[in-house]
């Protein structure tokens, strides 16, 4: 078990890498010249290539790589600014290293996504479970209507209008906005229900439909006939042996889902005008502010690999089966 | 249980029941195409320490029928009627927690594929424990020492080892030999063992079929073997119900099923088996035609359009259904034919015999 951890956390380590050095170079292939937007837009040409050489963009591609890299892990001088390790870059836009603008960030992101995810699985599973269970009748329809209206109706959609009734016209909430956790967390989870509400509609709609189909398939299956033959009765039937081995594969979705929202909520942060991760990639593209883009990509994609790294290790505990082959 | 039971033989049961007596046994699914008649009137009884062969092509309603006697279709669509008698309780009519309780307990079931019938996430060890703690109050320490146990019985090797396996690290036939012991961990009467060699190589076949003929003599349960393999039942069987289209074809002592056939489909059956004792013959005899469809069952006697000798009954075979009667001299031998019994031994020793 520990050598394979090992084995893989490498794999992430060698991944990571492939993915900063490709993020980086789509950028220094784009035409937008990144030290005339750092001069601003009344900089003359002379001005420009100044900044240029005093950033080091008219080295190399791969000296400017190996820069990045280095300043990852001692931190460097960009210009006058100081970027203590780790460096992502700077902004210029921000005034501000990318690293810090991304740590003020990250918990509001994280706040969204681990409020949103406890819900949508509480609700997609258990929906799910009771619609499997009682397949064909009404309930069932019913549950499987709503999850398909969940699946459909876009998070643009539903955001807006949870804003529009129970904001603006039932005033029943405040405008969302993130608040500390630790200065309150009533607060902080006041701010952050409707955001939680729009995300977990959708997925919980997602969840539904999907443990509801694995634990048709799984009920079917042989061994639960078996563990019915033995005469359990038929709660322990369900929880122990059909939903166990139902809920594998959702344990893998799941970890994938958390892993990618981490890099930012886009649409949620959008609708609901917070300022998380996905809020920053969205106006660092507006303002094609490259070195934030590509510090905010790397995140991104540490996340997801990560959560993939996580899934594997969880699967193997899960299941007997992988863990010895 | 009285000593006029046991006299009765397994074969004749009449007023006092057996120890397990199936009677007119029905169980119908209705389906969007119709109503499917998986059993359709089925009856036999079994003793304690006897063992009873069910023989038929796949659909004729055999593991139907075992499940149901399991009350496995209880709380589904199923429709079912008649009665299932173990050891003095009846079971159709019982409810889904009385049935329940005696499941695993008085009477258990071995399945075909030892593999998928197996949960993957536990240890054979916890499963086996598991199906003991159901019906035994004991601790979690003494329901494995009872697996330990029963893997021990069932001739595992250090089984105080193999008890944290999981079914992936076992072999076919060990598999097979953890599900015996699942099924015996609490002293079933019955035993109910659905195809157990058909997934399994043919060397382990006879350990297994030995273990189980074994452990009857040493715990003197009631075993039900479905089988679709009559070189199986032959060894171990001591009576033989032949199934067709969810009825009874014939039942009889093993001896008689296959030194004395009378139902043409048993003919059938046992024209189909290779046999290597025998000089080779220009090519197998198979039963020619399909099973029928149990929506549209074939008036009559279900197996007329398959049946070579259907013209000799005159047209009844296509418009009567033929109930199950003992032939001459036989009250234990059971056939559902409308060709008389001499009729049907002459066809045996002159037709059929003759080719086997």
């Amino acid at each position: 078990m520990g050598r394979y951890i090992a084995r893989r956390s490498l794999w992430v380590v060698a991944l990571l890498f492939i993915i900063s050095i490709v993020t980086f170079g789509i950028f220094y292939i784009l035409p937008a010249d990144p030290a005339a937007l750092s001069a601003g837009k009344t900089s003359s040409t002379e001005e420009i290539e100044l900044i240029r050489t005093k950033l080091g963009l008219d080295k190399p591609i791969y000296v400017q790589y190996g820069t990045f890299v280095k300043g990852i892990f001692v931190g460097r001088t960009i210009g006058e600014n100081e970027c203590g390790a780790p460096c992502l870059g700077y902004s210029f836009k921000n005034e501000q290293p990318v690293f810090e603008t991304i740590l003020d960030r990250l918990p509001v992101t994280f706040s969204i996504a681990v409020g949103a995810a406890v819900l949508w699985l509480l609700m997609g599973v258990t929906v799910g479970i009771i619609s499997a269970l009682k397949k064909g009748t009404f309930v069932d329809r019913a549950a499987m209507t709503g999850a398909l209206a969940g699946v459909s109706l876009p998070l643009i959609f539903t955001g807006y209008v949870i804003l529009l009734v129970l904001v603006y016209k039932l005033k029943i909430f405040p405008q969302p906005r993130y608040n500390d956790f630790t200065d309150n967390p009533l607060k902080w989870a006041q701010g952050l229900i409707l955001p939680w509400i729009a995300l977990a509609f959708i997925n919980s709609a997602l969840y539904a439909r999907l443990v509801r189909a694995n634990m048709l398939e799984t009920m079917a299956e042989d061994y639960v006939r078996t563990a019915r033959a033995k005469g359990l009765p038929e709660r322990t039937v369900i929880r122990r042996h059909g939903l166990r081995a139902a809920l594998t594969p959702i344990v893998t979705i799941f970890g994938l889902d958390i892993g990618q929202l981490l890099g930012g909520a886009v649409l949620t942060e959008q609708v609901f005008s917070i300022q998380g991760m996905g809020k920053l990639a969205l106006t660092s593209i507006f303002n094609t502010d490259l070195p934030v883009i590509v510090g905010v990509t790397v995140f991104a994609a540490f996340f997801v690999v990560v959560a993939n790294l996580v899934v594997d290790v969880l699967y193997a505990v899960v299941d007997p089966r992988v863990r010895y082959s | 249980m009285s000593t006029q039971t046991l006299v009765e033989g397994a074969a004749a049961p009449s007023g006092a029941h057996a120890f397990l007596d199936v009677r007119d046994l029905r169980i119908h699914f209705p389906t969007d195409d119709g109503l499917v008649k998986a059993v359709d009137g089925l009856t036999f009884s079994l003793e304690k320490g006897r063992t009873l062969g069910i023989v038929g092509e796949s659909g004729s309603g055999k593991s139907v029928t075992s499940l149901g006697i399991l009350g496995l279709h209880k709380g589904t669509k199923a429709r079912i009627s008649g009665e299932i008698w173990l050891g003095g309780d009846e079971l159709v009519a019982a409810s889904k927690e009385q049935v329940r309780q005696l499941r695993g307990d008085r009477m258990a079931m071995i399945f075909q594929d030892p593999l998928s019938a197996l949960h993957p996430y536990y240890t054979v060890g916890y499963q086996i424990a598991e199906a003991y703690r159901v019906h035994n109050d004991v601790t979690k320490k003494a329901a494995k020492a009872r697996a330990i146990e029963m893997l021990d019985r069932v001739g595992i090797p250090t089984p105080d080892k193999r008890v944290d396996d999981y079914p992936h690290q076992f072999s076919g036939g060990m598999r097979q030999r953890a599900m015996i012991a699942m099924a015996l961990s609490c002293n079933p009467e019955l035993l109910i063992a659905d195809e157990p060699t058909t997934a399994l190589d043919v060397t382990v076949q006879a350990q297994i079929l030995e273990l189980m003929t074994d452990l009857q003599k040493e715990f003197g349960s009631a075993i039900i073997l479905i089988t679709h393999d009559l070189g199986v039942v032959a060894e171990v069987a001591d009576d033989i119900l032949v199934m067709y289209a969810g009825r009874g074809a014939e039942y009889a002592p093993v001896n008689e099923i296959f030194y004395r056939p009378e139902h043409p489909y048993t003919f059938g059956l046992l024209s189909s088996v290779t046999r290597m004792d025998r000089i080779r013959q220009d090519r197998l005899n198979p039963i020619k035609g399909a099973p029928p469809s149990l929506i549209n069952v074939p008036s009559g006697c279900a197996f007329h359009p398959r049946c070579p000798y259907e013209p000799l009954t005159g047209g009844l075979g296509s418009t009567v259904r033929p109930e199950l009667t003992p032939t001459t001299g036989r009250p234990d031998h059971l056939v559902s034919c409308h060709l008389s019994p001499a009729e049907r031994q002459r066809l045996f020793t002159e037709e059929v015999a003759p080719h086997l």
